[in-house]
């Protein structure tokens, strides 16, 4: 179901990203870079994780010239264990808190939940905020940080960084037009080193039912970005949507986890980033400063989440995934 | 779609990794380190003047110190990955998961972080390599008593 928006601005956004992605073609588009170090003056990775999660919440507060007080509402995720990124990063704005978890896909599902809230009048503006970090993702997921495993060229790159937008119902340059909640969906992927493959079908899912829905082609939009697929998974969502719905995605689709990094030259990154600020990097730097600039009028942002637990998969369930979208336009 | 059809979407577009590169990468790989191994048991045994079982426990050691060591300099992980299984299967490896996990859960203190965590990869290694070892044991044992 379409969730159509009369009344949501995107006000403005705030980046902050580590070694890997300052190193990356867009570094000049993020606000605050650490350079050098992954624990970011911090003594742990997760601590790490929380001080971008809290940086980009204070870079968007003074964007926006508001103090937590005026905050309405926040809404954050990210993909720890009790997402406690986003519970201890938003301690200090002491402003009502809702927690969300859709792995990749949180940061849509957030603008998604807030531009409800915003739209129904219940409250004036929204915070949302996300984060990941390569290191205590690794952690958690998988092997330990410094175990150097050799890796499939599949395998996705955990971005580090914390991202933040506020929406509001003060018009802006950029309106949140509409958007879809994506549902779960299961095509019978086991590989936890080809996320990109398990959350294609959720891309194509969404996209599909959003293009039907509104009555819209894809080449309606000037840009329609999906989250973290990958070099491969991407290549998987064009097959799959031209074979199966005959909708051609050759010339105004991309997918920002190619775009975040140089994959000719970062090759450790290999297929390309992924976790749930890959997908916030690029939307909040990149594409909101070119519908600022009117380099984009419409586009569809489409965050896919591979709702992948390691428990589930030792016994031998497959990796559930889910696409959330979003339509902004710049006016 | 079906899931037989997303499945060979799938297999279409995962690249091929050319095993047959990476085998050698660890055959070369470990096999210098079996020769560097080799060559340090002979140098212990005109050094020290021990026997040759000594020398080979000395030769373990010393690869166990040094995975340690540019674990927590922190790039064996790079050596190890590029390498391929050259380094992860020899002792090199044991110590290199042992070493990366300790460093891993060092935050959360020295019982409920490195202490219980220290065997989280090695732990199966010798769990299995004691059970094993009990039951080629116990046909060993059999063996001699019934025959």
């Amino acid at each position: 179901m379409i969730l159509n928006f009369r009344n949501v601005y995107l006000d403005n956004a705030s980046t902050v990203c580590g070694p890997y992605e300052a190193k990356g073609p867009l570094s000049k588009n993020f606000d605050k870079k650490y350079t050098d170090d992954l624990y970011c003056k911090e003594r742990s990775f997760e601590k790490a994780e929380i001080r971008l999660l809290e940086d980009s919440i204070k870079i968007l507060l003074k964007k926006t010239k508001l103090t937590p007080k005026d905050i309405d509402l926040v809404i954050s995720g990210d993909l720890l264990n009790q997402i406690t990124s986003s519970c201890y990063g938003a301690l200090n704005l002491k402003s009502p808190f809702l927690g969300i978890y859709t792995a990749c896909a949180t940061s849509i599902e957030g603008m998604l939940i807030a531009s409800t809230f915003i739209d129904s009048g219940k409250v004036n503006n929204a915070l949302i905020s996300c984060s990941s970090h390569n290191m205590s993702s690794e952690k958690q997921f998988r092997n330990p940080t410094e175990y150097g495993s050799p890796k499939p060229m599949t395998a996705t790159f955990t971005a580090t960084g914390g991202a933040s937008v506020l929406l509001s119902n003060k018009p802006s340059k950029i309106r949140v037009v509409n958007g879809l909640i994506g549902t779960i969906v299961d095509y019978n992927q086991k590989d936890a080193f080809n996320m990109g493959a398990a959350m294609a079908g959720a891309a194509a899912d969404t996209l599909y039912k959003y293009l039907s829905e509104t009555n819209t082609k894809a080449s309606d939009y000037d840009l329609i970005l999906t989250g973290d697929l990958g070099k491969y998974g991407k290549e998987i969502l064009k097959e799959l949507m031209l074979s199966e719905y005959n909708i051609d995605l050759s010339k105004n689709y991309n997918d920002c986890g190619t775009m975040l990094y140089d994959l000719e030259k970062q090759k450790e990154v290999m297929a390309g980033g992924s976790g749930p600020v890959c997908s916030a990097l690029v939307n909040y730097s990149t594409i909101i400063k070119g519908l600022m600039k009117n380099k984009y009028k419409k586009v569809l942002l489409i965050a896919t989440g591979a709702l992948f637990s390691p428990t589930m998969l030792f016994q031998k369930m497959n990796i559930l995934s889910i696409a959330n979208l979003i339509c902004l336009e710049a006016i | 779609m079906t899931n037989k059809k997303y499945d060979y979407l799938v297999k279409k577009h995962t690249p091929k990794e050319d095993k047959v590169k990476y085998a050698l990468i660890a055959f070369l790989v470990g096999g210098l380190l079996g020769l560097l191994g080799e060559t340090l048991i002979r140098v212990y045994i005109m050094l020290f003047d021990i026997s040759r079982n000594d020398a080979s426990t000395y030769m373990i050691v010393t690869f166990i110190f040094f995975a340690s060591l540019f674990t927590a300099l922190g790039f064996f992980d790079k050596w190890v990955s590029k390498a391929k299984a050259g380094l992860l299967i020899p002792i090199t490896g044991f110590a290199h998961s042992m070493t990366s996990s300790a460093l891993d859960y060092k935050n959360e203190g020295p019982i409920y972080g490195v202490g219980s965590n220290v065997f989280k990869l090695a732990g199966s290694v010798i769990f299995y390599g004691v059970v094993s070892a009990w039951f080629f044991g116990l046909v060993r044992y059999l063996w001699e008593v019934l025959v």
